[in-house]
């Protein structure tokens, strides 16, 4: 008996060993393949050249990964600036404030919304948004636009981010002890001021998470941007004009046009970089994370 | 001569006449109810609370101990579906249907919870909290009585050289003290405490039930615990509860001598 419970636990503990070293190595694998099919794009260029530049031509067989890195920033932090404050607050008043019956309408309402696929949320952004930046946005700042653009982008994105982060805020507002309102309170705080002076401040650490998550979301997110951000080569500064990120130069252009040479490097290359970048807002906040529960 | 003024008086004196205070109750709650739905959590409760004296409420769990001492903070105010009615005098303010903004009524009463909950900031910050949403900003006014209320819970040796340093790195005997001394910081007329010690070990236990021993010349403190000989140390009166209802009240000899209901009987019994 006592031999048959050492091997089951032998067995269990390797297993956990083995799933865990699959788990950690997965990035590094991908990373490594990726870097080993955009090798012969590095023969001719380095990598500093490749990111800076921003000459496209992959005919004459320049790669210049700016635009499509800047694009990629662009529609993120456009979508993060519209996103970011609404949850936050909306999040706020449904945890502090809503009664109960709007929690209830609203949850289920936040769950149906962060499961719809993103095909849909880009329908909907070429059927309302798009005619929205072309009629109504650019006029007002004085400029023409098709529609499809930076602009776009950000709004449909942050859309498609919002329940997203919602959940998660609401699950870090809803994690702080109801005691420690009330010990506030209890103090003379006003309603708003234990918000703002407890659970808020308690929640950084969880708000900066869902924070850096909705952002390594929405820079990786594809097919609802790629359907109305423009998809052409980012030449102006101009939120109004399109656009072209990362992730729909990939889905846009694999499997298609790969008699260029060097073609299919440069998108591995890019799906590299995706993955770099990603990896490296999550490695911020996690900083960040780690830096506010110190305190 | 207006309440505040006997007040003053009675806080100069070095030990409460007990029978200068049971003439004047410092809270009296006249047919308090509360529902949630269809649920009758407090049942018609009268109760007058004497002022400068130790009221512990007993009671089996979930008669409506915490539920009663929110009402007199009106934390209740938290719980949009708890329907709260008739009335609670605090010095002659019916808190449930007052014009007094509901933050200054809640100043009036320290909390004290089960576990301590210090605010996520530092030591000095959780001390000072009260006083500065009181108005005050002098720098060296809220110093000293960040001091003087640390002092009081016998906290300020341990803690005056890493007042920066946040509350939560405190022991749960330590953070619980901070947490009465923040509450004295605001000036309280009344401490409620509900189960204080319940989280704690037997030193700190002590050690709070000895600051109430010393507080009460000042502070009016009312106590829910199921430790019944914290009870029989710490009463001057006892409120027993059952099922939502005030079922008996006395001095805690005479009550736990003489139980004159069943339902004392069989809770004393088990407590013992
Ligand atoms: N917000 C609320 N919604 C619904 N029911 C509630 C609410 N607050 C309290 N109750 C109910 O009221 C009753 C009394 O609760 P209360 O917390 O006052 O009990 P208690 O005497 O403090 O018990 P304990 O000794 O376990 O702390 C319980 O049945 C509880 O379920
Ligand atoms: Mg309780």
């Amino acid at each position: 008996m006592h031999f048959r419970r050492r091997i089951v636990d032998k067995i269990s503990g390797f297993w956990m060993v083995t799933t865990m070293v699959t788990i950690l190595l997965m990035p590094v694998i991908i990373g490594v393949g990726l870097y080993i099919k955009a090798q012969p794009l590095f023969e001719h260029n380095s990598v500093w050249d490749l990111i800076s530049s921003s000459d496209w031509s992959p005919s004459k067989g320049k790669f210049g990964f700016w635009p499509f890195i800047a694009g990629s920033l662009y529609v993120t932090i456009f979508s993060f600036l519209f996103a970011a404050p609404i949850c936050l607050f909306a999040a706020i008043h449904l945890t502090q404030f809503s009664s109960k019956r709007l929690v209830q309408i609203m949850y289920p309402v936040i769950d149906v919304l962060a499961g719809l696929p993103s095909v849909i949320y880009g329908v909907w952004g070429i059927l309302v948004i798009v005619p929205l930046v072309s009629n109504f946005l650019a006029p007002i700042f004085n400029t023409s636009s098709s529609g499809y653009s930076i602009f776009a982008g950000g709004i449909v994105l942050s859309v498609m981010c919002i329940p997203y982060m919602l959940n998660m805020l609401i699950e870090v507002f809803n994690t702080v002890p109801v005691g420690l309102k009330e010990a506030a309170l209890s103090l003379g705080a006003t309603q708003w001021e234990s918000v703002k002076h407890v659970v808020i401040r308690k929640s950084y650490p969880g708000i900066i998470s869902a924070f850096g998550l909705g952002i390594a979301k929405a820079f990786g997110e594809t097919i609802a941007v790629m359907m109305v951000v423009g998809n052409s080569v980012m030449s102006s500064h101009n939120p109004f004009d399109a656009g072209y990120p990362l992730p729909a130069l990939i889905a846009n252009n694999y499997g298609e046009m790969m008699s260029i040479p060097m073609y299919d490097s440069a998108l591995m290359f890019a799906a590299l970089l995706l993955l770099v970048i990603i990896l490296a807002i999550n490695l911020v906040f996690r900083y960040f994370i780690h830096k506010t529960q110190k305190q | 001569m207006s309440v505040e003024n006997l007040d003053t008086i009675n806080w100069n004196m070095p030990e409460t006449d007990t029978i200068a205070s049971e003439s004047s109750p410092i809270v009296r709650i006249n047919e308090l109810n509360v529902h949630v739905k269809d649920h009758h959590i407090l049942k018609n409760i009268n109760l007058e609370i004497p002022k400068n004296q130790i009221t512990v409420l007993l009671g089996a769990s979930g008669c409506g101990k915490t539920t009663l001492l929110k009402c007199m903070n009106r934390l209740t105010d938290l719980y949009k579906e708890l329907k709260v009615t008739g009335n609670i005098f605090i010095e002659e303010d019916d808190i449930l249907n007052t014009s007094t903004n509901i933050p200054t009524i809640r100043q009036k009463m320290g909390l004290l919870s089960q576990r301590p909950y210090p605010l996520p900031v530092s030591i000095y910050k959780n001390v000072a909290y009260g006083i500065k949403l009181k108005g005050i900003r002098v720098k060296n006014l809220i110093d000293y009585s960040v001091e003087k209320n640390l002092k009081e819970v016998g906290l300020w040796d341990e803690v005056k050289n890493r007042l920066n340093s946040p509350a939560t790195s405190l022991s749960i005997g330590q953070q619980q003290r901070l947490c009465l001394a923040r509450g004295l910081a605001v000036k309280p007329r009344i401490i409620l405490a509900d189960e204080p010690t319940s989280a704690l070990d037997p030193i700190s236990s002590k050690i709070i039930e000895n600051q109430f021993k010393v507080l009460k010349k000042h502070y009016t403190i009312i106590l829910v615990t199921h430790v019944l000989r914290q009870a029989v140390r710490l009463a001057d009166n006892v409120v027993f509860m059952h099922d939502g209802r005030i079922i008996e009240q006395g001095k805690p000899d005479e009550l736990f001598k003489n139980p004159q209901t069943e339902e004392l009987k069989n809770y004393l019994v088990e407590g013992n």
